[in-house]
């Protein structure tokens, strides 16, 4: 039965890039070869960062990891590199580039972790910075984002940030990594260097440069501390700032960013019209041009490019330059409101240049600029401003229609819970309450549990944000009546919940129920460590319980169950929902993440079995006569590893259920056919691995007596 | 080949857990030893967990590029009516694919799995929610410029490997691409994961593409159950007494019915058809089929005696005790989970005396001690003892409570079916196909015989504007569609 039991090889985190961190080592005029996010941290001690932060979270989970992976790396060149407890946490460490010539780098998921940064954001941006601050975002925007689709964008606008997004080309995104910091530090202003979702899993190449050690450390600053009164934000240093932000740091920004040539030109000098381009949007639109016949494969283009790899600010001169006889220019800017586009259509206007500025028009208001999509954009905008640039060289090939059969017979995959997920059994034991007492509201939170509004669960009337399910119920928490139940994840309880949740129930004295999913891990963003994690980490603190942190708070209410036992869940929550105890009540929920428990002790029992060791696999298994074929078990648990199998039997042709080799003996399909007074069809079957002597003695008198009884298999079974 | 004008455009969606991380490495090892330049982004399905990822791959000849050391813009999302290979590890992927637009048949090979990973929404369904893959296959062979299609899972899991090696294996058969036999296999063993499975894996994928066996094998090919011996004595009734087009079903019902209970039971289900046969006189009509199907099942109800029956049936615990490890002197135990409620230890009882205690508030109680969640260790020899008695209770079958009131149900139904066979021969066989309805166990069983009843019921008065058939076909669909709320 998967529990906690603290033995395994601990690792932090689902990918390990223990190898791969290895080339953040190479040094002047060596070539790297690696994804995308290496090749930024690699950038990042080119440039001399002094200490770095962030949370989780994909797209740019796995720049955490590497840090993490690196840390003896880190060590050496005396970078100092903290898991930040939220974004927030990430983004007020940027205040030590406030006073101090340090480099600072943080990172985190957009445009979420943004939302959760801006107080400290916003106060950062205003009073200014010595030492260059740089924030990566994970733009998550498009196919494969998990979150609201938004844009950093209007960040970097209200706060007056510098915003990158450099054309997705190593050599170019590291040398803006680098330029970024020095332009942060000409204009005294916090850069964001802007990653979207495919540029991160990017492989690629580079030619490295010695990383550098950061000239001025904590210790140095903690030696002659230092302060100014002018950075502090509190009136009047505020406005004054704000004065500065406009008059000083932003034109030294432009200065340096057209100075340094950070934006680029492609393609003739003259043409009729021409395009400005997002730097992240260069590939796309390049390859839109080739298959039109407007421009070759290694980028020579007919039509004019401006690539904007720093898409805020703009500048003015550089933009007028471009613009300058020409008709019409498109702006392909991905995402909603059109900022770049009004921007640079107001500018022109003030200027009193006559061209036209097209964007959201010939390309759609909103969604992912796919090729298919920026196709079409060119050829519209084509169209209708330089139809003579415009004769196909190439005809383009339009896929066939599919046909409705196709549709019909291509059903969607949603994602969910791993086989195993200690989840699994929570959810299927809150329907099957839900079937004893009626619907119940239950308020989501971010995570893996967020897969149970999903089919087969279907649990979740809403999701508020990280941490915040507890909060999203708030409303419903103090009426007599029915209960509300709110779901959170152990990641997001430690990343706000506690406050934001548990201690507001208190406060306010609500009488709801909230489920703390104690899994050990940060694990939708890849398995990290938390504060209750079980694991041993050198240089983190682990293993405080969430009870005890709920308990300080003031919840007196507080039971632990474990999921996996369906019965006592089942109890332990029947009572949360009835008991006449009024206040907050709250379930510790806990199973250990199943992805992470197999790579726990996956190696260790592998070990232990070539050593002949005693090692028990379990699994189970479907009588295929025994089931009839109505799938009750998979919609109560929805397991990958539960599935169908063709039937045998001619007289009952529904396919059966049936249990394949994925399966890690979680447990669950037991329970539920326990819990659910489901079918006799399950079993479990153990295999033992280096039996004793006892074991396999007592095993063969059992196996000759029941074959004794049974007698010897016929050949064709019914 | 000769060198490309622009990028070859690799396109690979994979299933979590299926390695197509690892297929990017190998074909990232691949290019850079074959002198190419690579460039392969990914985007993961909403949290890395169990949805698809899209892997994309676009690769270059170094040999070709301009003196003047300008290299070519990659693009980093695949597009429609660019790609040259689509590789689907999993068949309904392989129909995502053509359904964005990935497949076009002037340039792409369709390279994918036949095999099934089957979605929530397929599993979920009460009855038989599969896609079809005939289906899938249409459009496949509409679409490409040319397909491979062939078992992948099979071929990684006879192999002992994951199916990315496979794959890699379909990819340097088939695709097209320049590089040469040994650059793959080299990949696999400088990547280092389970070097020799997928050295044998990829080969064997290999071998089975270079042999020309792609296409083959189509989707899932479901083998009939060879039709059961049947005693001559059955075989003679059969055909003298009931029309052609029944015997092969009819033979089938005898077989279960004798493996379910005795030579008089298999009778009875004859004896039971004839009167359906009697009436059956449209032609066409399926009303004898549809009632030999339902019948054979319903006189083979899942009471706990045939559980038990079945558990301890000697090729039953050979096929589950068999070690699955190779290590020597592994051994295997097994154990079952049962779930009696008061209602079936009574229903396995004497008729009067299950009914008594049934009714009763204290009986109930005192046999509610024996309820619940139970786990019989059927390897021990106790274990296999209790599960054995239950099924010796099996010729008494007859006596016991479930027996009686199955058989009541059952003859109700048949009553209704011969009354309305005379008036409404297509309602008849709607009725007939009623009894898919009538299945599961526990409260899965109960749920659907007050279905069944209801609709029995209703039948007789059928809502306005429709037909009795038409009412029943449409409450039967509903209900065999409809998933109970979990």
């Amino acid at each position: 039965m998967p529990g906690s039991g603290e033995v395994g090889d601990w690792k932090m985190a689902e990918r390990s890039f223990a190898k791969e961190v290895q080339s953040l080592r190479l040094g002047d005029g060596e070539t790297f070869e690696g994804e995308a996010i290496l090749a930024v941290t690699k950038a990042l001690l080119q440039a001399g960062v002094g200490y770095v932060g962030g949370y989780q979270g994909a797209p740019v989970s796995h720049l955490m990891d590497v840090l993490a992976d690196a840390s003896e790396i880190l060590a050496e060149l005396g970078v100092s590199f903290e898991s930040s407890a939220s974004e927030a946490t990430a983004a007020a460490m940027l205040a030590t580039s406030i006073n101090y010539p340090i480099r600072g780098a943080v990172t985190w998921k957009s445009t979420v972790g943004t939302n959760v940064a801006s107080d400290a954001l916003a106060n950062l941006a205003s009073a200014g910075v010595t030492g260059g601050a740089m924030i990566v975002v994970g733009e998550d925007y498009g196919e494969g984002a998990s979150i609201m689709q938004e844009r950093t964008h209007a960040f970097a606008m209200k706060s007056q940030m510098w915003l990158l997004d450099p054309r997705t080309d190593l050599p170019t995104m590291v040398r803006m990594v680098e330029q970024g910091f020095d332009l942060s530090e000409a204009s005294h202003t916090p850069v964001m260097f802007m990653m979207r979702i495919r540029a991160c899993h990017m492989y690629g190449s580079f030619e490295t440069r010695n990383n550098r050690k950061p000239s001025f450390t904590a210790a140095d600053a903690l030696a002659k501390p230092e302060r100014t009164y002018d950075r502090i934000i509190l009136p009047p240093s505020t406005y004054l700032q704000e004065q500065e932000k406009i008059n000083e740091r932003w034109p030294a920004a432009v200065r340096y960013i057209r100075e340094h040539r950070l934006n680029e030109v492609f393609g003739p000098a003259d043409g009729a019209v021409g395009l400005v381009v997002q730097g992240g949007l260069y590939n796309t639109v390049m390859r839109g041009l080739e298959r039109l016949g407007l421009a070759d494969i290694y980028g020579e283009t007919r039509i004019p490019v401006y690539v904007l790899n720093v898409t805020y600010p703009l500048i003015p001169d550089e933009l007028e330059e471009f613009a300058a006889g020409k008709k019409a220019l498109l702006v392909i800017e991905e995402g909603q409101p059109e900022f770049l586009e009004q921007a640079i259509a107001s500018q022109l206007a003030a200027s009193g240049c006559p061209t036209r500025v097209v964007g959201k028009g010939p390309l759609p208001r909103a969604g992912e600029y796919t090729g298919a999509v920026v196709l079409e954009g060119l050829r519209r905008f084509l169209a209708d401003h330089a139809p003579e640039a415009l004769r196909p060289v190439r005809e383009i090939v339009v896929p066939l229609r599919p046909s409705a059969q196709l549709a019909a017979n291509v059903p969607p995959r949603p994602s969910g819970l791993c086989t195993g997920c200690p989840e699994r059994p929570l959810f299927a034991s809150l329907n099957l309450l839900q079937r004893e007492m009626g619907a119940l509201h239950v308020s989501a939170d971010i995570g893996c549990h967020s897969f149970a509004t999903l089919p087969p669960f279907n649990l979740g009337a809403s999701i508020m944000g990280y941490g915040l399910g507890s909060a999203g119920a708030s409303a419903l928490n103090r009426v007599e009546g029915r209960r509300a139940i709110s779901l959170m994840g152990d990641g997001g309880f430690w990343h706000n919940g506690l406050t934001s949740g548990i201690g507001n129930a208190v406060y306010n004295k609500h009488d709801g129920v909230t489920i703390i999913v104690d899994n050990g891990y940060s694990a939708a963003t890849g398995g990290q460590f938390i504060p209750s994690s079980r694991g041993e980490m050198t240089g983190r603190d682990l293993k405080h319980p969430i009870e005890k942190a709920v308990r300080g708070v003031g919840v007196e209410w507080v039971r632990r169950i474990g999921t996996y036992d369906m019965k006592e869940s089942m109890s332990v929550l029947r009572e949360a929902l009835t008991t006449p105890f009024r206040g907050p009540k709250v379930v510790i929920a806990e199973g250990e993440c199943q992805l992470n428990r197999q790579r726990r002790i996956g190696g260790l029992l592998k070990r232990r079995e070539q050593e002949g060791g005693r090692v028990v696999k379990e699994r189970f298994g479907v009588d295929e006569q025994v089931c009839t074929g109505d799938h009750s078990c998979i919609r109560l648990s929805g397991c990958p590893s539960l599935t169908l199998k063709p039937s045998s039997d001619p007289l009952r042709p529904e396919p059966v259920a049936h249990v394949d080799h994925t399966c890690v003996g979680c447990g669950v399909c037991g329970e539920v056919a326990h819990a659910a007074i489901l079918c006799p069809s399950f079993h479990r079957v153990d295999t033992v691995l280096n039996p004793g002597r006892w074991e396999r003695w007592l095993n063969t008198l059992r196996r000759r007596v029941i074959t004794w009884l049974a007698g010897a298999p016929r050949e064709v079974a019914s | 080949m000769s060198a490309p004008s622009r990028p070859i455009s690799l396109v690979l969606g994979a299933l979590g857990g299926q390695g197509g991380g690892v297929v990017v490495d190998w074909m990232t090892r691949v290019a850079v030893a074959s002198d190419w330049l690579i460039q392969a982004t990914s985007v993961p399905g909403v949290a890395q967990r169990t949805g698809a990822t899209i892997y994309y791959l676009e690769l270059f000849p170094a040999a070709a590029l301009p003196a003047d050391g300008r290299r070519p813009i990659m693009a980093l999302m695949p597009s429609p009516g660019d790609v040259d290979v689509v590789v689907a590890s999993e068949w309904v992927e392989a129909g995502r694919m053509i359904q964005r637009g990935l497949v076009t048949a002037d340039r792409t090979t369709l390279i994918a799995s036949t095999h099934r990973s089957y979605t929530v929404a397929e599993k979920s369904h009460p009855g038989d929610g599969r896609s079809n893959p005939a289906a899938i296959r249409e459009e496949a062979e509409r679409a490409a410029k040319a397909l491979v299609a062939f078992d992948m899972d099979a071929l990684a899991t006879r192999n002992g490997a994951v199916i990315s090696a496979v794959i890699l294996g379909a990819i340097a058969a088939s695709a097209g691409l320049p590089f040469k036999r040994e650059a793959y296999r080299q990949a696999i063993r400088d990547n280092g994961i389970a070097v020799e499975a997928n050295l044998r894996a990829f080969e064997a994928a290999f071998e089975h593409l270079a042999a020309g066996k792609a296409g083959a094998d189509g989707g899932e090919s479901r083998q009939q159950a060879a039709e059961a011996a049947v005693p001559a004595a059955f075989s003679e009734r059969i055909q003298g007494e009931f029309p052609e087009a029944a015997w092969s079903l009819l033979r089938l019902g005898v077989a279960r019915l004798l493996d379910y209970q005795d030579l008089r039971h298999a009778a009875l289900y004859l004896d039971r058809l004839q009167s359906i046969a009697a009436v059956d006189t449209t032609p066409g009509s399926d009303l004898l089929k549809a009632t030999a199907q339902g019948l054979a099942l319903w006189m083979s109800f899942e009471d706990t005696i045939r559980v038990a029956e079945l558990k301890t049936r000697p090729e039953r615990l050979a096929q589950v005790l068999r070690p699955s490890s190779p290590r020597p002197g592994a051994i295997v135990e097994l154990t079952d989970f049962l779930r009696p409620r008061v209602e079936e230890i009574c229903g396995t009882m004497p008729a009067g005396l299950g009914a008594w205690l049934r009714s009763s508030p204290a009986w109930r109680r005192l046999l509610g001690r024996w309820t619940g969640g139970r786990r019989i260790r059927t390897s021990t020899i106790s274990g296999y003892l209790f599960m054995r008695s239950l099924a010796g209770l099996k010729r008494w079958r007859r006596l016991t409570l479930r027996y009686r009131e199955e058989t009541a149900a059952m003859e109700a139904w048949l009553a209704a079916l011969h009354q309305a066979a005379a008036t409404d021969p297509a309602l008849a066989v709607e009725l007939a196909n009623c009894q898919k309805l009538v299945r599961g166990y526990g409260e899965t069983h109960e749920r659907g015989m007050a279905r069944f009843r209801q609709i029995l019921a209703g039948a007789i008065s059928p809502a306005d504007g429709i037909s009795p058939a038409e009412w029943v076909a449409e409450q039967r669909a509903r209900a065999l569609a409809e998933v109970p709320s979990p």
